[in-house]
């Protein structure tokens, strides 16, 4: 939900245990062994419990019941009436719908890029030891924080409006076309210009990436009068690949369901739109208006699942393509 | 593109060398103070803003007034739609706290299973853990909103809350686990042989050991919370229950342009809480970023 956490890695697994295979004390006898698994086992599940109540309360039960409503129409009040794949072809048929998908793509396609390259272009600027260093992390870090907020949707309404300070330098350069916000093309940029403003955060965890890089490398390239630009592409990119696969995943999966700033920046979808024209109606805000406003629950659930397999679909193709261009390191770190 | 090499180079010893660094060092400065401006700008501007008359506050460009006003302030006191501002800051504050409080307890105790317990399906189940990471939230959405409904909890806090006491956030877990692994194993191996059960020893042990996590989650969750705003749009529809992100909304679509200086005070006020935890804490939070992405 755009917020200013960044998920972890899926790719890891529990192979390392936290306890010793051979222990300190001599092997316990077969009975005293079993004891003490059967009473591991008690503890475990009794710690994760409420991992496990909430996982089935709250995931796997809501997720097979949002299966089911897909194919229903639902409207909170009668009981949900099964209707088969109606709720798909509606979806497909309907312009508004491909109008959000458009949108939410051309967000993703846009925004994701540029707010990377931001984020690693500066990186690589703060990876030098210089003095401020860690103020100027600090401050790049902050928009992460509030950039989901309402305030700060707010603010950028304000700022991208007509004859406000975006559109006065545009002015000044002679290229002055009204506010970002009161335009239907335009608008989604300045949503796109708000996630760049967020950089901060996949920047922390590239910056994190190049300390790790061996210093040795550089110096060995240098020996070899190798490039600085050369330096990047054969030693920098390949080392911290698996932060760059980290980066683009989340950030990708999160700039899918972008919801706040686009309700916000839109005007809310009260009266049922968002932005001039729908133009800043991304995926979840149609749903939202679909599910919560027009109470088509059983279309929002089947809008949900092509959300879900979207972002499973472009998952599945960044994992699928990570052993052509990202290198770990044997043994792993 | 091949003299730069003095720059990579450790302790230039010449003059020459140090000479030709200044420009380097120049550029650096600049560089990071002009993004710097650009990063600040909207803060400034909405700081400048606040102390503005509503009619001067798009159009004008300069960031701070000539003559300062306050009254955009002051009419805060009046509150939103008749309830008070400090209302939604209280009920902000509630459920910030209730999700802290939540999130550090059934966290660490998911975390604890999976870091220090071996017990049979741990490994299928730290899968699924993971899994929810990338799960669309949205998907979930309207079930659990159905859920809710039917348990007669819509306009509650419970919606709001449950799930930070379920360890529904895979993210802290994940943060946790990470860092209980890094223990050294010793610690709870010898506390084993003196008889501790896995309780005491994630009561007495790992807990205090993993307190930089516990404060990472913390902060981390505090602000997740109080920024909000799906989650009370959906589940709040009486204004008196409002958190602060949905009293800026009611603000906007009620009294957004009569009052617009007030609207761009009370963007400003709300966010402090988030800025103060920032400054407070920013080692923590610039931390607990870094090692998310890095395993291990």
């Amino acid at each position: 939900m755009g917020s200013a956490v960044t998920h972890a890695p899926a790719t890891e697994d529990l192979t390392r245990d936290s306890e010793p295979r051979h222990g300190p004390v001599k092997t316990p006898r077969p009975a005293a062994l079993k004891r003490r698994r059967r009473r591991d086992n008690l503890a475990g599940y009794l710690f994760m419990s409420p991992w496990i109540a909430g996982f089935l309360l709250l995931t796997a039960g809501p997720m097979v019941a949002s299966l089911y409503f897909a194919f229903t129409d639902y409207d909170l009040f009668d009981s949900p009436r099964w209707i088969g794949l109606d709720n798909f072809s509606e979806m497909f048929g309907d312009p508004r719908w491909r109008h959000s998908v458009q949108v939410t793509l051309w967000y993703v396609v846009v925004g994701t890029p540029i707010k990377l390259i931001a984020a690693l272009g500066v990186a690589l600027l703060l990876a030098q030891k210089r003095r401020g260093q860690a103020f100027y992390r600090a401050a790049f870090y902050a928009p992460s924080l509030i950039g989901a907020s309402v305030s700060v949707a707010i603010v950028w309404k304000a700022i991208f409006s007509d004859d406000a300070a975006v559109d006065r330098t545009q002015q000044f350069f002679g290229i002055g076309a009204g506010g970002w916000t009161g335009d239907p093309d335009l608008i989604i940029y300045s949503l796109v210009a708000l996630t760049v403003w967020q950089f901060g955060a996949p920047m922390v965890i590239f910056l994190a990436g190049l300390k790790q890089v061996p210093r040795e490398l550089y110096e060995a390239a240098n020996v070899d009068g190798a490039s600085r630009l050369r330096q990047f592409w054969n030693i920098t990119l390949p080392m911290i690949s698996p932060v760059l696969f980290f980066n683009v995943l989340l950030e990708t999966i999160h700039s899918f369901q972008i919801f706040s700033s686009a309700y916000i920046v839109g005007g809310g979808a009260g009266g049922n739109a968002c932005g001039p024209a729908d133009g800043s109606m991304v995926y979840t805000c149609y749903l939202y208006v679909q599910g919560f406003e027009n109470s088509r629950m059983g279309l929002a659930s089947a809008m949900a699942w092509m959300l879900l397999v979207a972002v499973a679909l472009v998952t599945a193709v960044l994992f699928w393509s990570q052993k052509r261009w990202v290198h770990y390191e044997e043994g792993g770190r | 593109m091949s003299a730069q090499a003095t720059d990579v180079t450790p302790a230039p010893s010449t003059r020459g060398a140090l000479r030709r660094k200044l420009p380097g060092s120049l550029a650096w400065h600049i560089g990071s103070l002009a993004i710097l401006a650009v990063i600040l700008y909207p803060v400034i501007w909405v700081i400048g803003g606040s102390f503005k008359k509503s009619e001067d506050i798009v159009g004008s460009l300069d960031l701070f007034p000539g003559d300062p006003i306050i009254s955009n302030y002051t009419s805060l006191a009046d509150g939103i739609a008749d309830i008070s501002v400090s209302t939604f800051f209280f009920n902000s504050l509630f459920l910030a706290v209730g999700s802290v409080i939540g999130i550090l307890v059934s966290c660490s105790l998911t975390a604890y299973a999976f870091a220090k317990i071996r017990f049979a399906g741990r490994n299928l189940l730290f899968t699924l853990m993971i899994g929810t990471l990338l799960l669309p939230y949205h998907v979930l959405l309207i079930p659990q909103y159905v859920l809710f409904r039917n348990m007669g909890m819509i306009n509650t806090y419970t919606p709001l809350l449950l799930g930070k006491y379920l360890a529904t956030e895979a993210f802290f877990v994940f943060l946790m686990v990470q860092f209980m692994r890094n223990l050294p194993r010793e610690l709870d191996e010898a506390a084993r042989l003196d008889g501790c059960g896995h309780f005491r020893i994630y009561w007495s042990i790992v807990l205090p050991l993993c307190r930089p996590a516990l404060i990472t989650s913390a902060i981390f969750t505090f602000i997740n919370s109080w920024n909000d705003f799906m989650g009370p749009l959906i589940y709040l529809n009486e204004p008196g229950k409002y958190t602060v992100s949905l009293g800026l909304k009611m603000f906007v679509d009620q009294e957004g342009l009569a009052n617009y200086g007030g609207m761009i005070a009370m963007s400003l006020v709300a966010l402090l809480p988030v800025l103060a935890f920032f400054l407070a804490f920013q080692r923590y939070l610039i931390d607990g970023m870094a090692t998310s992405g890095l395993k291990g």
